[in-house]
């Protein structure tokens, strides 16, 4: 990625997305309040753990929710405010990729008719223009560029195994021609061998079609992998932003520290002698307003301050951003 | 330690008949297990890991399946011989089993109490207060906080790592002298996961059970286990000493799973070494190495015949033709 000249694709600012609960006054903080830029061309790795809210981020960027509060500027047009009809229109140039590629492909149409589809619905609405010889061209062009033979797009899904299928989900992001791909865990389903193919597949595309990704994973290997920046997330906020390569190296925030300490290394030596931080209890529930910091239950190196007001993010070194009142 | 063998498959087959053809889910596993040893079970789906350990607990529904083949020795004794009812003194008394979904794997209308205190009374013949007293004592050991006031509790009330905890325990009290954890840890989250891999390393030394345990993560492996089998199609592939695997992986599986794992503690450098190709079908598999087809090492005789089981040094076997001198 060219580092210097940084132009931004995606700005989200604030971005809180509450759930009401049943019976209830509180609601569920999935986001509580995110905020980041997201670079042409680079690619940002969402990591945190089951309930931190990073498909819920990704999801209220793409307005699948609705934000509660904050903007997401895409290219300069706030999402958030935007009415049915030109959301369609800005969505073309922002697609999903999600983890279950069982169920995120529709069983009773073939592999063409997946493909296809986005490609009709926007000409339908006349956003793009595009023959039916045109679309049916631009299908054997994307299960080319995916990796499977095109003589099998008269195919259902059921007919592929997790690692195809995960590419025709592919496909069917690319067929817009999308500036961003939001990856929702793209292989946390799929086996180490086949996820290799999908996360060389991935890289391969974004050098040839110039793709800016947003990726979530819980695997942190993974991410690192393939991020050039990668945010930690824990109970609906960002701790941590940084260079991939910083943050695995010196991770700054407690709960950043903690959660690296945790992954298993696939070497016995290493294994044997790594200290692991454990971190005491579960992840709280999401449903009261905090007004400390969000990991003061379970830091290990919480202050009398941190109980009382919520650190922010900030920069402490270079673009390594922190949430967190041992850097002030 | 004394190297006392506990269990011993020898050539284990179970077969599932299907409208598609006779799948082959373990075609001639044999392993053993010592006393206090932590064996690992690594595969991708679909190899065969999971069925490996049901057939070891008589717990494959029959039909489809069927155990067509092999002894399972359990101290001496092949125990794919004995009835239901003399199955069942074995299972969760001598060989236990703790499953990757903690969820399912309890029932959700029953009290934790009333499903722990069912295990120990039926097993142990307790009565019902100290058989409650013991329960109490397991989930204190599983560290359960507040187990007194916790263990009447039902499952949806706790977390997912503390129901994993509660399986623990119940896997654990009556003194197994087998554990088999079936990816115990997939479920959940890495910091949980952390503590759970902990706990069974430290209960399996206090109580010297030996942990047979079912994963597809590599990590887990090198954390937790002396020593591994790789499955691939049915059948052991790799077995070794976990150091010794992860230094030199012999078969050529074993490499390409080991080299395509992106890892924390090295820096990411452009692409990641891929096997090509599928796993493949195990329905009516020709008799050949079911793994030429992505092998970047295929010969010819490996498309032909399936390769013998070759002994290496330092008790390691591997099944591949790259060892055998007599091709």
């Amino acid at each position: 990625m060219a580092k210097e000249n940084k132009e931004v694709l995606l700005q989200v600012q604030g971005l809180k997305q509450h759930f009401p609960i049943k019976g209830s006054r509180n609601v569920i903080r999935a986001v509580d309040g995110v905020s980041f830029d997201l670079y042409k061309g680079e690619t940002l790795g969402l990591v945190g753990e089951s309930g931190c809210g990073k498909s819920t981020t990704v999801r209220a960027i793409d307005q699948l929710y609705r934000p509660t509060a904050g903007n997401v500027l895409f290219e300069g047009v706030d999402l958030a405010t935007l009415k049915q009809k030109p959301l369609i229109a800005a969505r073309k140039n922002m697609q999903m990729v999600f983890q279950d590629p069982y169920g995120s492909l529709n069983p009773r149409m073939t592999v063409s008719q997946i493909l296809s589809e986005p490609l009709q619905i926007y000409s339908q609405r006349k956003i793009i223009n595009m023959t039916k010889e045109e679309i049916s061209r631009r299908v054997d062009e994307l299960m080319e560029i995916v990796g499977l033979s095109r003589f099998f797009k008269n195919r259902y899904p059921h007919e592929f195994s997790g690692g195809q299928k995960q590419r025709i989900g592919i496909g069917r992001a690319l067929a817009l021609n999308p500036k961003l791909l939001l990856l929702d865990e793209p292989v946390s389903a799929l086996d180490v061998s086949i996820q290799a193919q999908v996360l060389n597949l991935l890289d391969d595309l974004q050098k040839e079609f110039d793709l800016t990704y947003l990726f979530i994973a819980h695997d942190l290997a993974v991410v690192e992998h393939i991020s050039d920046r990668v945010a930690v997330m824990y109970l609906g906020i960002i701790a941590e932003l940084s260079p991939a390569n910083d943050l695995y190296v010196e991770p700054l925030h407690p709960y950043t520290q903690a959660l690296l300490s945790a992954v298993p290394i696939p070497d016995p030596k290493i294994e044997r002698t790594r200290e692991r931080i454990v971190l005491e209890g579960d992840v709280p529930s999401p449903d009261t307003e905090r007004h400390g910091c969000y990991f003061y239950d379970r830091c290990p190196k919480r202050m009398e301050k941190c109980k009382g007001s919520i650190p922010e993010l900030k920069a402490v070194k270079g673009d390594h951003q922190v949430a967190c009142f041992l850097y002030e | 330690m004394e190297n006392k063998t506990i269990l011993e498959v020898k050539d284990l087959k179970t077969y599932f008949r299907t409208d598609a053809g006779i799948v082959k889910a373990v075609d001639g596993v044999s392993f053993r297990l010592d006393k206090g040893e932590t064996l690992g079970l690594v595969g991708e789906s679909g190899s065969g890991k999971s069925v490996t350990n049901m057939s070891i607990m008589k717990l494959i529904p029959m039909p489809p399946g069927k155990i067509v083949g092999g002894e399972v020795l359990l101290d001496g004794v092949d125990i794919l011989k004995l009835n239901e009812k003399e199955m069942s003194r074995i299972r969760g008394n001598r060989i236990s089993m703790i499953f990757q979904d903690p969820m399912t794997a309890l029932n959700p209308y029953l009290r934790i109490s009333t499903q722990l205190i069912e295990t120990i009374r039926l097993h142990q013949g307790l009565d019902k207060a100290e058989a409650r007293k013991k329960a109490i004592e397991m989930l204190k050991l599983v560290g359960i906080p507040a187990a007194e006031r916790r263990i009447d509790a039902y499952p949806h009330q706790f977390s997912g790592g503390m129901r994993q905890r509660v399986m623990i325990a119940i896997a654990l009290s009556c003194n197994p002298e087998i554990l088999i954890a079936d990816e115990p840890t997939t479920a959940l989250d890495v910091t949980i996961q952390a503590q759970i891999l902990d706990l069974i390393k430290d209960l399996s030394e206090k109580l010297e059970t030996a942990v047979i345990m079912i994963t597809h993560d590599l990590g887990v492996v090198a954390g937790m286990c002396d020593n591994v089998c790789v499955m691939y199609a049915g059948r052991i592939v790799e077995r070794a000493p976990v150091d010794d695997l992860f230094e030199s992986p012999k078969h050529p599986y074993t490499n390409g799973l080991i080299q395509s794992i992106p890892r924390l503690d090295e820096k990411g450098s452009g692409r990641l070494f891929s096997i090509d190709g599928q796993p493949p079908n195990v329905i009516d598999l020709p008799e050949c190495c079911p793994f030429h087809p992505r092998c970047e090492k295929a010969m010819d005789v490996c498309t032909r015949k399936y390769p013998p089981v070759v002994s290496l040094e330092g008790k390691r076997e591997v099944a591949c033709w790259l060892y055998e001198e007599n091709k």
